[in-house]
C-alpha cells in the first residue's frame, strides 16, 4: 500500500471545494459556474465532448492557469494562492507525456529527483514497464509512453491526481491496471479528477458533464 | 532546497545525455572566431588588439545558441507543466534552469575562451584578465539570455525574436566587458559588471517567472 501524505480532515470542510470557477481562452468563456466538492476517497470523472474544457479544468486545479472567477479551496483556505505549496498535494498527468526520448526508461522517472533505484523499478512494475526499464524512451510505443507517464503517479504522494485523458492509447489491459491502481489510491484516502472521453471504470466517482455545468 | 538542487541535476543530466546543444555552441564559438584571422590575416598587431572584443562578442552569440530549447524543448514535450507542479517557485525553476545554461554553455565557453584568444594572438600574459572579465560576463549571457528565452516562449518566430530582445540588453554588458578585459586599472569596469549582475540576478529569473506561467497558461 502507498503511503499518502497526511491531511488532518476539518469535520464538515470538504478537502477540496470549487466554488464557480470559469475559464476564459481567448474571447471565448470556456466553461463556467464549475462546482464541486470532493473528499478523501472521492473520484471525479469529467466529461463532455471536446473543447468543453475538460484539459482547462484539470489545468486550473493544477494551478497552471489561474481561474478567470470562482476559488478552489483546500480544507477551506484558498489552494491557488501559495501555487508551490498546492503544487506539493497533487500529482498532474496532462496530455503530454513529458518523456525525454534521450534517456532510459527509469531515468526518465528519475529526473524529477529525490527518488531510489528501488521506488523507480516499484513505480515500473505498477505500469508493466519493468522490462523496458533500460530501453531508451524513445523506442517505446505510444500506450507504453504513456503508461510510463502514469508511473509518475506511483512515485508521488500527493493525495489528489489531475490526469487528462490517462487512458489514450492504452490496451484493455493496461487499462484495467490503472484501474486498479485508482482503486488502491482512493482507498489509501486519495482522490482522482480525471478528464476523459473513453470509458473509464471508477466505481461510485461522480461523472460530471462541463458541457452542462453545476453538478 | 532539495527541488532546487534535482532541478540543477536534472538539467544536468539532460546537457550530458544530449550534448549537441552545448557542442554546438562550443563549435560555433571555435569557428566563428577562426574566421577573424581569416578576414583580417594572420599577422600584424590589429587582431592582437582587437582580440578581447572578438572574444566577448563571439561568446555572446554562441551562449545564444541554445536559448531558444532552455524552455522550448521542455515546452513542447510538456516537461515544463511538470516543473511548474513540482512544488517550486516559477523563479525557482526560471533560475534553476537558467544556473543549468551557465554550467552547461557559459562555463564550457569560459575554459575555452583562453586557447582561442590565443589562437586569436592575443598576449598570453592579458589572458586571465579576459578571463575574469568573462566569468561575470557569461552569466549575464545566461541571466538574460534566459529570461529573452521564456519571454519568446510560445511565441511565433521566436527563434528570430529571441536575439532581438537579448542582444539590445547586453550592450552594457559588452562595453564594460571588453573594456574591462584590457583596461590597465580595470576597477570601474569590472563594478559595472558586477553591478549589472546584481540588477540582473533578482530581475531576470522573476520576468522570466512571469513569462513561464504566461506560457503554461
Amino acid at each position: 500500500m502507498r503511503n499518502i501524505a497526511p491531511h488532518q480532515p476539518i469535520s464538515g470542510v470538504p478537502l477540496l471545494q470549487a466554488r464557480g470557477l470559469a475559464a476564459i481562452r481567448g474571447e471565448r468563456v470556456v466553461f463556467r459556474d464549475v462546482s464541486f466538492s470532493l473528499d478523501a476517497g472521492g473520484a471525479l470523472l469529467l466529461v463532455g465532448p471536446n473543447g468543453a474544457g475538460k484539459s482547462s479544468l484539470i489545468r486550473l486545479l493544477a494551478g497552471l492557469t489561474a481561474p478567470a472567477a470562482g476559488d478552489l479551496l483546500w480544507q477551506g483556505a484558498d489552494a491557488l494562492e501559495d501555487p508551490p505549496l498546492h503544487a506539493t498535494r497533487l500529482c498532474f498527468v496532462g496530455h503530454h507525456d513529458a518523456i525525454k526520448p534521450g534517456l532510459s526508461v527509469a531515468e526518465n522517472l528519475g529526473l524529477a529527483g529525490r527518488v531510489g533505484a528501488a521506488a523507480i523499478m516499484t513505480a515500473l512494475t505498477r505500469m508493466d514497464l519493468q522490462r523496458f526499464a533500460e530501453l531508451p524512451a524513445r523506442l517505446l510505443s505510444s500506450g507504453q509512453r504513456r503508461r510510463l507517464a502514469l508511473a509518475r503517479l506511483a512515485l508521488s504522494d500527493a493525495p489528489l491526481w489531475l490526469l487528462d485523458e490517462p487512458t489514450t492509447g492504452l490496451d484493455a489491459a493496461s487499462v484495467a491496471r490503472l484501474e486498479r491502481f485508482f482503486a488502491e489510491h482512493r482507498a489509501a484516502g486519495g482522490m482522482i479528477i480525471a478528464a476523459t472521453h473513453l470509458p473509464l471504470d471508477m466505481p461510485g466517482s461522480v461523472p460530471f458533464d462541463l458541457s452542462r455545468g453545476v453538478l | 532546497m532539495s527541488r532546487f538542487w534535482a532541478l540543477i541535476r536534472r538539467e544536468l543530466v539532460l546537457a550530458l545525455r544530449q550534448a549537441g546543444d552545448s557542442v554546438a555552441a562550443l563549435l560555433f564559438f571555435v569557428i566563428a572566431a577562426s574566421l577573424f584571422p581569416f578576414a583580417l590575416g594572420p599577422g600584424g598587431t590589429i587582431l592582437a588588439r582587437i582580440a578581447p572584443g572578438i572574444v566577448w562578442v563571439v561568446a555572446l552569440l554562441a551562449a545564444l545558441l541554445p536559448l531558444n530549447r532552455l524552455f522550448g524543448a521542455d515546452f513542447e514535450d510538456g516537461s515544463l507543466d511538470q516543473l511548474m507542479v513540482s512544488g517550486l517557485p516559477a523563479s525557482a525553476v526560471a533560475l534553476g534552469k537558467i544556473i543549468g545554461h551557465w554550467l552547461t554553455t557559459g562555463l564550457p565557453l569560459l575554459l575555452i575562451a583562453g586557447p582561442v584568444a590565443i589562437m586569436l594572438r592575443m598576449d598570453g600574459a592579458a589572458v586571465p584578465q579576459l578571463l575574469a572579465s568573462l566569468v561575470p560576463g557569461t552569466m549575464l549571457f545566461s541571466l538574460v539570455g534566459g529570461m529573452a528565452a521564456a519571454i519568446t516562449l510560445g511565441a511565433r518566430g521566436g527563434t528570430v525574436l529571441l536575439p532581438l530582445i537579448a542582444l539590445p540588453l547586453m550592450i552594457p554588458a559588452v562595453i564594460f566587458g571588453a573594456a574591462g578585459a584590457i583596461a590597465a586599472h580595470p576597477i570601474g569596469e569590472f563594478a559595472m559588471l558586477f553591478g549589472l549582475l546584481s540588477l540582473f540576478l533578482p530581475v531576470a529569473p522573476l520576468a522570466a517567472a512571469g513569462a513561464l506561467r504566461a506560457a503554461v497558461s
